[in-house]
C-alpha cells in the first residue's frame, strides 16, 4: 500500500483566513471548477456538434424562408444577416437554460453535496457553471458562424469586434445559466424546472429583438423587450457582427450587471438545493 | 482529548417529520464508529448536519472542537465525505475526479499528481485511472469515491452507507480499504450502515438509531451481550427497532427460536 498523505493540523483551521487569502482561494476555486467543466466538454465533443443542429436549422430554414418572403422589414440589411446574431444569442440561451437541469441532476447524484462539503465558496461553483455555459455557447457560435459565412452573410472583419462578441456571449450565457440555477433553487425538482424552463425560454426569445426589429412589436411587448437581457445581448452582437447601430456601453453594462446579480442570487440559493 | 465529532441534543425537523430527535454522541479520535439503523432512522440526516449540508444550531455539533454552525469552512477542511448515492462524475476519468478534490482542498501543486496517484493506488484503481468513470462497476465507483475523500488527508472520514448495493466481494473490497486506511493513518471513521454483520466486524463502537433517537450505544460486543448470550447484532437491531413484520407473526422471540431450530437442522 502506498503512503497516504498526512492529515492537516487542526490548528491551521483555527484562524479564519483574511480577505486576501479568501479572494485568492475563491479565484483558484473558480479556475479549478472551470478546468473541470473544460475536461467534461473534452469528453463529449460530439455533443457540441449535435447541439449546433438546431440553430443551424433556424438559420437555414427560417432565415432563408423569411428572406424570400421579405416579411420582416430590416432596412438595408438582408434578413439573413440580421438574423444570424439573433440565432447566436438564441443558441446560447438554450444551452444556458439547460444548466439548471444539470445542477438538479448533480444534486440527485450526490455530486453537488460532495462539492459543498469542500472549502469552496458557493459563488465559485456557480461562476464555473456560468463560464462553462459561455464556453459551450462560443463553441456552438463557431459552427453557426461558419454556416452563416457559407450562406453569404457579410460579417465584420475587425478582431476587436469578435472579442466583443465573445464577451457578450459569455455574459449573456452567465446570466441565463444562473437564472436557470436560481429557478432550480426555488422549485427544487427537475419536472417543475423543465416546465418553467420551457415556459420562459420561448417568451424570452420571442419578446426580444432576436427575430425582428423592436419597432415592429406591439407596445406591451416593447416593454418586456426593454427589461429582457437577451435583447441587449442581441443588440451588442448585431452591432459588432454586422455593424447595425448599437448602444454598446449600455448593452455591456446591462449584461455585466445582470450576470453579477444573477450569480449572487444563484449562489445564495445553491445550499437550498441540497437541503431538499 | 477533543472528540472527533460531538453531537449534543441534535434535532432536525422537516415539516411534520422529526427526522432526528435529540441525539447525543461522541466519536473518539481514531475509532471506526458505526451509525446503524433501519431505513428512515435519521442516519443520513445526522450525517448531513455534521457535514454542514443541513443547518445546525450553535453548540449542537462540533467536529474536532470546531462548531459546525460557526466554523463551516474550517470544518469542511477536516472532513472527507462520501454520500449515500454513487456520486463520482461519470463524464470524467477516475484520475480527473480525484484531482478535482485535491485542488478543492488546496493540495499543493508540487505534491498533487503524486498524491492523486497514491490514493488511486490505495483503492486499487491505478490501472483504470485514466478510463472514463462511466465504465466503472459500482464497487469501483465506491472505491474511487474513497480516493476522492482521502486525497485531502481528512481528519475525519464520513461514509454514508458505503457498501449498499454492492456484491459481497465489492463490499469486502471497500471495508478492507477502510481498515487499511485506518491502520495506516489513525484517521477517524464515521460510517452509517444497515448491514449489522459488517458493523460487527469492522466498527469499534456503534450507535443504533431508530426514529431519530439513539436506542443503544457501545461496542458491538456490549450490545450483543446485553440482549442475550448468543445474540447477533441482527438480534440487537430487531430488539431495538421492533421489527413489525416479525411482531405480526408472534414476536421476535419465536423468530429466534425458529432460527436456532433451523441452525440445528442443517
Ligand atoms: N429533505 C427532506 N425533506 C423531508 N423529509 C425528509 C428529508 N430528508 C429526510 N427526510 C425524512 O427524515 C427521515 C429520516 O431520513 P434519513 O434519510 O435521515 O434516514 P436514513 O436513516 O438515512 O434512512 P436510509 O437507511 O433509508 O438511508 C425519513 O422519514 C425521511 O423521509
Ligand atoms: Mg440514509
Amino acid at each position: 500500500m502506498s503512503v497516504l498523505p498526512a492529515a492537516p493540523p487542526v490548528a491551521s483551521a483555527e484562524q479564519e483566513p483574511g480577505p486576501i487569502r479568501l479572494t485568492r482561494t475563491a479565484l483558484s476555486r473558480v479556475a479549478t471548477m472551470c478546468l473541470v467543466e473544460l475536461q467534461k466538454l473534452r469528453h463529449d465533443r460530439s455533443e457540441l456538434v449535435t447541439r449546433a443542429v438546431q440553430p443551424a436549422l433556424w438559420l437555414l430554414v427560417f432565415g432563408n424562408v423569411f428572406t424570400r418572403l421579405h416579411a420582416i422589414p430590416t432596412g438595408d440589411v438582408p434578413y439573413l444577416d440580421y438574423l444570424a446574431p439573433g440565432i447566436l444569442a438564441q443558441s446560447a440561451l438554450f444551452i444556458a437554460i439547460f444548466y439548471g437541469i444539470q445542477i438538479i441532476w448533480e444534486r440527485d447524484a450526490g455530486v453537488l453535496a460532495k462539492l459543498l462539503v469542500t472549502p469552496t465558496p458557493r459563488a465559485a461553483l456557480v461562476a464555473a457553471k456560468a463560464f462553462a455555459a459561455g464556453i459551450r455557447a462560443i463553441a456552438q457560435a463557431v459552427v453557426v458562424l461558419v454556416l452563416a459565412l457559407l450562406l453569404g452573410v457579410s460579417l465584420s472583419a475587425n478582431p476587436l469586434h469578435w472579442l466583443g462578441v465573445i464577451v457578450a456571449l459569455m455574459l449573456g450565457s452567465a446570466f441565463f445559466c444562473c437564472l436557470s440555477i436560481t429557478i432550480a433553487g426555488i422549485v427544487l425538482s427537475r419536472d417543475r424546472l423543465m416546465g418553467i424552463g420551457q415556459a420562459i425560454t420561448m417568451p424570452l426569445f420571442f419578446a426580444s429583438n432576436a427575430l425582428y426589429p423592436v419597432e415592429l412589436m406591439p407596445g406591451w411587448l416593447q416593454v418586456i423587450n426593454h427589461v429582457n437581457p437577451l435583447s441587449y445581448e442581441v443588440e451588442a452582437l448585431r452591432g459588432l457582427m454586422i455593424g447595425t447601430p448599437a448602444r454598446l456601453l449600455l448593452d455591456f453594462g446591462v449584461l455585466l450587471a445582470a450576470a453579477a446579480v444573477m450569480i449572487t442570487v444563484a449562489s445564495a440559493l445553491l445550499p437550498r438545493l441540497v437541503r431538499g | 482529548m477533543t472528540p472527533a465529532v460531538r453531537c449534543s441534543g441534535v434535532r432536525q425537523v422537516f415539516g411534520e417529520t422529526v427526522a432526528v430527535n435529540g441525539i447525543d454522541l461522541e466519536v473518539v479520535p481514531g475509532e471506526v464508529f458505526g451509525l446503524l439503523g433501519p431505513n428512515g432512522a435519521g442516519k443520513t440526516t445526522t450525517i448531513r448536519m455534521i457535514t454542514t449540508l443541513l443547518p445546525a444550531p450553535p453548540g449542537a455539533i462540533e467536529v474536532l472542537g470546531l462548531d459546525v454552525a460557526t466554523r463551516r469552512t474550517a470544518v469542511r477542511r477536516m472532513l472527507g465525505y462520501v454520500p449515500q448515492q454513487l456520486s463520482a462524475d461519470g463524464t470524467l476519468t477516475g484520475r480527473e475526479n480525484v484531482a478535482l478534490f485535491a485542488r478543492l482542498f488546496d493540495v499543493p501543486q508540487k505534491l498533487r499528481s503524486a498524491q492523486v496517484a497514491a490514493v488511486l493506488d490505495v483503492v486499487d484503481l491505478a490501472d483504470v485511472a485514466d478510463r472514463s468513470v462511466k465504465t466503472y462497476s459500482g464497487g469501483m465507483v465506491r472505491r474511487l469515491e474513497l480516493a476522492q475523500a482521502l486525497v485531502s488527508a481528512p481528519r475525519v472520514l464520513i461514509l454514508d452507507e458505503p457498501t449498499v448495493g454492492l456484491d459481497p466481494v465489492a463490499r469486502d473490497g471497500v471495508w478492507d480499504r477502510i481498515d487499511e486506511i485506518r491502520a495506516a493513518t489513525g484517521m477517524t471513521v464515521l460510517v452509517t450502515t444497515h448491514a449489522m454483520q459488517e458493523a460487527d466486524e469492522h466498527c469499534d463502537r456503534v450507535a443504533l438509531m431508530h426514529r431519530g433517537r439513539i436506542e443503544a450505544l457501545g461496542t458491538p460486543g456490549e450490545l450483543r451481550s446485553a440482549i442475550g448470550p448468543d445474540a447477533t447484532l441482527d438480534d440487537v437491531f430487531r430488539h431495538h427497532t421492533g421489527n413489525t413484520l416479525t411482531q405480526e407473526k408472534g414476536g421476535m422471540r419465536d423468530v429466534r427460536a425458529a432460527r436456532r431450530t433451523a441452525g440445528r437442522l442443517g
